[in-house]
């Protein structure tokens, strides 16, 4: 079996062995009706109504979305335009706490008897991949053709992030429940739970608790950027090879992040839906990096403070991993369901762009195989024809040639702005 | 409050600049031209000076006429101005090497848009220039360590003309030729540091002394001798590696490599030159594209073109 190109990355993953801290709660929350991919939500409360913990607070009628939860109790003070950092345009729902957290009626077990039903009570559950793209995990667990294989992506390659890890440390009983439960659910006859070879203790332990399972393979990886890549992940563990244009569904594999599998099953047990998550905080202007348990809608500044940050001294803040993450342009937005991580950094050197060499280092660490040197040159001449040919389309944006890239070029960035040139059918 | 940075990811990167990979290549060149001052005299060293110099300074010129950002600080030009320097003989006069200068890098390198946009190896195409214009000096050759007896330099023929060179001289150098060219131990360092740092692939390398000696071996000539003298190791190691000039993929670097493997051996054996190495190189850089399109890599995943 040929490897994919990746790339060695320093990973700092300070906060491996830090336990989660349970954040306080925040005076006021300002929870965002788009936080995942689909189509944003319509809130269904008003300013002045009291809403409780678990309480939905916006839906919608498209299929391709999932419903936003209050992660507290206490009253609507207002409903305002929001922009995402991807720069989307919703509206946000913000609530001032009363201190009590009364949870909501609202909030019981789903009754599941069926895959219908299983499938509904995801989607009530409001849950989206937690692994960063934010996937809906309901439409994902419901393609079109038969699947044999369920992948459990706990790879987790991104520098920093631990968010991942904890869950596997501390939740380990819950993400094989939810496993055993996903597979029964869908009738899929085989797991796959690949960990990225950086965390033996994980790898471990579920080889230890999966050792009379002969359905659940823990599968290492090797220790390389992007492991967790969904094509990646799924060539690595099963071999098999999502064509261009294809879903993973096609290949009969379904990818699901660890943490959004543990969620899944405590669901099904308490009913709670998604308004909380772990967060792994770090950065050179974090005095105290740790894992923090946050209400979504938590402003990022209170969580920062928390952490012991350097405040003045943040020039850039990103929320995610520092390959994939994205700039947060303003301290005070929110924790969202998607935030897997939350760096601050004191020092960001953004260094002049200068010609491509083309010393090749691109073409050598591309995981798809494609050449982000020629892609470059054909954009730069507008040359579609060539900028199909080349297969801009497959970039995943890892970002790996810009790391590389001695002239500092933004290799990722140009294949978007490619990508956009390429008339879709 | 602080006004934050957004720019899209990558938010990391690793610190390997351009200047970096042309600093290492430097220090690969350095036990090759440190061998050719010691066989060949400190005049070695001064022709490798006023080539480093000559060169950086039409550079520098260069981007200020053409209003361009100044890329001399990226060490590439002083990278082509030791390179040039190793590929000439010691005798040279010093305003020969000035040409050749002027030749690799304003008219092959930045006429041409500069670093990465030349076609040609500029410090291949200047010792061409040189070897067509100046014939008679660019093949003075200087016998080695003429300077130990106080005397002018002592001229006599490279190994590659004689035929009676040790194989021990060649691999150390102590035999006739370009300053920079003769030593095969100190380029083979240089070339294993390079490809130890990841700076070089040795596809192209391997693939070019290889056929090299496998057509030397069939044409009846002694294949050792054959890629021993000459500039084949100079070449080979730093040149038919250069990023500009050659192709990306590791299967268009063999192809390359051998191209140069069989054009050297086809000028040497039948033609009237005694050496190949830069035409040979030369010629590989013209096909350089075409290799290019007919070596692109797969990609993952990807369907063919539908017709």
């Amino acid at each position: 079996m040929k490897k994919l190109n990746g790339i060695k990355l320093n990973h700092r993953k300070n906060t491996e062995n830090s336990a989660t801290v349970e954040f306080p709660l925040p005076p006021r929350v300002k929870i965002p009706m788009s936080m995942n991919m689909g189509a944003p939500c319509q809130p269904t409360v008003k300013v002045g109504d009291e809403v409780k913990v678990g309480q939905k607070i916006g839906d919608t009628d498209v299929p391709f979305s999932v419903p936003v939860h209050s992660g507290v109790s206490g009253k609507v003070t207002a409903i305002s335009d929001y922009q995402t950092a991807g720069g989307a345009v919703c509206k946000a729902v913000e609530i001032e706490t009363d201190g009590l957290q009364t949870i909501s009626e609202e909030v019981m077990p789903p009754v599941i008897t069926d895959k219908e039903s299983f499938l509904k009570a995801v989607r009530e559950s409001g849950s989206c991949g937690l692994g960063g793209a934010g996937f809906p995990t309901h439409i994902k667990l419901n393609p079109k053709g038969k699947i044999d294989t369920l992948v459990i992506n706990a790879a987790e390659c991104e520098p920093y992030i631990t968010a991942d890890y904890r869950e596997m440390v501390e939740n380990a009983d819950d993400i094989i429940c939810g496993i055993r439960l996903i597979m029964k659910q869908l009738d899929i006859g085989r797991c796959k739970l690949a960990i990225e070879a950086n965390k033996p203790e994980a790898i471990k332990n579920f080889t230890e608790m999966t050792q009379k399972d002969s359905t659940i393979d823990i599968v290492t990886l090797p220790s390389s950027y992007p492991q967790g890549a969904e094509k990646v992940i799924i060539y690595n563990t099963t071999g098999r090879i999502v064509m261009e244009g294809q879903l993973p569904a096609d290949t009969g594999v379904i990818v699901l992040n660890v943490s959004t599998c543990a969620f899944i099953y405590r669901y099904t047990c308490d009913g709670m839906p998604l308004v909380t998550r772990r967060l792994t905080v770090d950065g050179n202007a974090v005095g105290e990096p740790k894992n923090v348990h946050a209400i979504i809608g938590t402003p990022f500044r209170e969580i920062l403070e928390f952490c012991k940050t350097d405040m003045d001294s943040i020039v850039k803040l990103i929320g995610g991993g520092p390959m994939m993450g994205m700039s947060i342009p303003d301290m005070d937005m929110p924790v969202v369901k998607t935030s897997n991580a939350l760096l601050a950094v004191k020092t960001y050197d953004e260094r002049k762009t200068s010609s491509c060499i083309r010393c090749g280092r691109c073409v050598r660490v591309c995981p798809m195989g494609l050449m982000p040197a020629d892609i470059d040159r054909a954009y730069r001449i507008r040359n579609i024809d060539e900028l199909k040919e080349l297969k801009v389309m497959l970039c995943m944006n890892c970002g790996s040639c810009t790391y590389v890239c001695p002239a500092n070029r933004k290799l990722a960035e140009t294949n978007q702005l490619a990508k956009a040139l390429i008339p879709r059918k | 409050m602080n006004k934050l940075i957004v720019s899209p990811s990558p938010h990391d990167e690793n610190y390997t600049k351009t200047s970096t990979i042309m600093l290492n290549v430097i220090i690969a060149l350095m036990p090759a031209l440190a061998v050719g001052c010691y066989v060949f005299g400190l005049r070695a060293l001064l022709l490798a000076a006023v080539c480093t110099a000559s060169c950086v300074i039409f550079e520098y010129v260069c981007r200020r006429l053409m209003k361009r950002d100044n890329t001399i600080s990226d060490l590439s030009a002083a990278v082509t101005g030791i390179i040039l320097a190793m590929n000439l003989p010691v005798t040279l006069p010093l305003w020969m090497a000035v040409i050749g200068s002027f030749v690799a890098i304003v008219i092959v390198k930045q006429l041409f848009g500069g670093i990465g946009q030349n076609f040609a190896n500029p410090a291949i195409t200047a010792r061409i220039v040189l070897m067509v214009s100046f014939p008679t000096a660019m093949t003075n050759w200087a016998v080695p360590f003429y300077y130990k007896d106080g005397i002018d330099a002592v001229t006599g023929p490279t190994p590659l003309v004689s035929g009676d060179a040790s194989y021990l001289d060649l691999f150390l150098g102590k035999v006739g030729g370009c300053l920079g060219e003769t030593c095969a131990l100190a380029l083979l360092i240089g070339g294993l540091y390079l490809a130890a740092r990841k700076i070089i692939s040795l596809a192209a390398p391997v693939s070019f002394i290889g056929s090299l000696a496998l057509l030397s071996f069939i044409g009846g000539d002694d294949p050792l001798y054959a890629v021993l003298s000459g500039g084949v190791f100079l070449g080979a190691f730093f040149m038919a590696t250069d990023y500009a000039t050659t192709p990306i993929t590791n299967k268009g670097k063999i192809i390359f490599g051998l191209g140069c493997g069989i054009i050297t051996f086809v000028i040497r054996h039948f033609g009237s030159y005694p050496e190949g190495v830069s035409f040979s190189i030369l010629l590989m850089n013209v096909l350089t594209p075409y290799i290019e399109q007919l070596t692109r890599n797969k990609v993952f995943g990807a369907k063919e073109a539908e017709e």
